[in-house]
């Protein structure tokens, strides 16, 4: 077995073994850790989606992760406080139904993502960083002078939405519907990076002009690759919404997506698995430093500096080669 | 039936011109070979047919299609198969990668360009950064026929590689002549080589067509001339 597929089998298996004796061992508070961690790895997958395969750094995904923090907020606040979201032209009803508020959330980031990247995708390298910022910055500023759902106070949901079947607000029974929607988005983006769009989008990060002689067009898949990955962020965006219970403005912060982008680089930026074990890292690391010291991101700051000098594949280029499989 | 017409071409580079009035046409099924020293604008042209490179005057056309307004992949999806010159595969794929992502739908299949290089079925799993100069230019003109073009250029193909390489390649252009009745634009130095598959000839001079005829035709003034042979 490749040492890749073996990390990424010990991987899920920890994330599904921890949890699991957590809740052995009632540690309510270790399996919402892992599950943050889960849905963090979720919107690093997405963001990997454009910066790892399709080489688009992106520091706008926060205005996707928080969309989707905010639909969830939203249709949970309406349905809470039975009011209408809308009347005219039509009845829009809130709603408490986690699969219909994921379906909402992945729709709306995905649209979002199609705007924004359609405007971005215009510009390259250092402009294109800085437009996806401001976008990102432009939902900030909205959200926080937005006084219907909370303005720069946020919005509570005083109970977690609900899934057929399952009690959501018993923490293990939420993880396992994040950690399903983990494999789900996983198995998506697997499939994605070998099929001939993953593998075109690949090329055209290696050289434009020979994907075109081929026939294809950067742009287009450029954007569809945003598009995908706006869509993934915004799933992640409403999950940590309902794992808290809460939405603020800080979703759309640019420190969001700095964070998001850690989880790429700490993992392995283009490796499917790789922001699932940068999230892993980047949690246990806010964990143990921060039980050390108030100032724990000056010590993350040294550790992303170690990971960007010396481990250029991040955790997985460290223990599994630099060199990206196509096993 | 001509599918590729190049009429009175101009094209520059910032303010050097490059090509003047250049003319060329390459009918459904002939093989032509672009001829010339160095410099001495075949590449350009390559361009410009790709629309890599915006000609300034004349007229590009493809299968009746006026190719000024296309930009260069909708060129490759008109049925331009581009084989560039120094290979340029896509390094960080494997073999079966770079067929199967530049494939569209036509003839061409993973099974019939490992039948014409058998060599690149036997390493498909291997990455394209792997491969020998040979290997990769085996692979680069896979990639061109998995787009299942109705014309195939190969810029300078076999340039750089060594000769029982070469003489593979040219078997395999002959077997795409004779088997596939595709319609080739080659561009080398091997008048040997090119002697058995060409139809006609264009020679470049300085930028401008300076003979065309049939290949058999290519007298020993034209060669000595404007190919220094």
């Amino acid at each position: 077995m490749p040492r890749e597929t073996l990390l990424n089998v010990l991987l899920m298996t920890a994330l599904l073994a921890f949890p699991l004796w957590a809740h052995l061992a009632d540690e309510p508070f270790l399996i919402t850790l892992t599950t943050r961690a889960v849905i963090f790895a979720i919107a690093g997958i997405g963001l990997n989606v454009a910066l790892g395969f399709g080489g688009l750094v992106s520091l706008g995904h926060a205005a996707f992760f928080g969309l989707g923090g905010y639909v969830m907020g939203i249709l949970a606040y309406h349905a809470q406080t039975y009011t209408p979201l809308m009347e005219v032209p039509f009845l829009i009803e809130g709603t408490k139904s986690m699969p219909v508020i994921w379906l909402v959330a992945i729709v709306l980031s995905a649209l979002a993502a199609l705007a924004i990247g359609a405007l971005s995708l215009r510009t390259s390298g250092v402009y294109f960083i800085m437009i996806t910022l401001a976008f990102a910055q432009m939902f900030y500023f909205f959200t926080l002078s937005w006084p219907t759902y909370g303005g720069e106070d946020g919005l509570s949901i005083y109970v977690r939405n609900s899934f057929p079947g399952l009690n959501t607000m018993d923490p293990i029974q939420f993880y396992g519907l994040c950690y399903g929607l983990l494999m789900l988005v996983l198995a998506f983006v697997w499939a994605l990076s070998r099929a001939p769009f993953g593998l075109m989008l690949g090329a055209a990060r290696q050289n434009e002009a020979r994907v075109a002689a081929v026939g294809q067009m950067p742009y287009a898949l450029y954007l569809t690759a945003f598009t995908i990955s706006g869509a993934i962020t915004g799933l992640a965006g409403a999950l940590f919404a309902d794992l808290n219970r809460f939405v603020s403005p800080t979703m759309f912060s640019w420190h969001t997506s700095g964070e998001i982008m850690i989880f790429v680089i700490l993992g392995g930026v283009g490796r499917v698995f790789g922001p699932v074990a940068g999230a892993v890292l980047f949690l246990l690391l806010e964990h143990i430093l921060g039980g050390l010291s108030p100032y724990w991101h000056i010590y993350l700051g040294a550790v992303l500096l170690g990971v960007v000098l010396f481990a250029r594949g991040g955790l997985y280029g460290l223990l599994a080669g630099r060199e990206v499989a196509h096993d | 039936m001509t599918l590729l017409s190049l009429s009175n071409v101009t094209a520059f580079y910032g303010p050097s011109q490059a090509l003047f009035d250049v003319n060329l046409t390459v009918a459904e099924g002939e093989v032509v070979a672009l001829m010339g020293r160095n410099g001495m604008g075949k590449s350009t042209t390559v361009k410009v047919i790709c629309r890599m490179l915006q000609h300034r005057d004349g007229n590009v056309a493809f299968a009746g299609r006026d190719l000024r307004a296309l930009p260069s992949h909708k060129v490759a999806r008109a049925g331009v198969g581009l084989v560039p010159e120094g290979r340029r595969c896509f390094a960080q794929l494997s073999v079966e990668e770079n067929l199967i992502a530049s494939a569209r739908r036509g003839e061409w299949d993973l099974a019939r360009v490992s039948a014409l290089f058998p060599r690149l079925g036997e390493r498909r799993d291997q990455l394209a950064a792997s491969l020998s100069g040979g290997e990769q230019q085996m692979l680069a003109i896979g990639r061109a026929l998995m787009t299942n073009p109705r014309l195939l250029i190969l810029d300078e193909a076999t340039e750089g590689l060594a000769p029982v390489v070469r003489q593979e390649i040219w078997a395999a252009i002959s077997r795409l002549k004779s088997e596939t009745g595709l319609s080739i634009l080659v561009i080398d130095k091997s008048l040997k080589e090119l002697a058995t598959v060409a139809d006609r000839a264009v020679v470049l001079e300085k930028g401008r067509d300076v003979w065309s005829g049939d290949f058999a035709n290519l007298t020993e003034d034209v060669r000595s001339r404007y190919l220094g042979v």
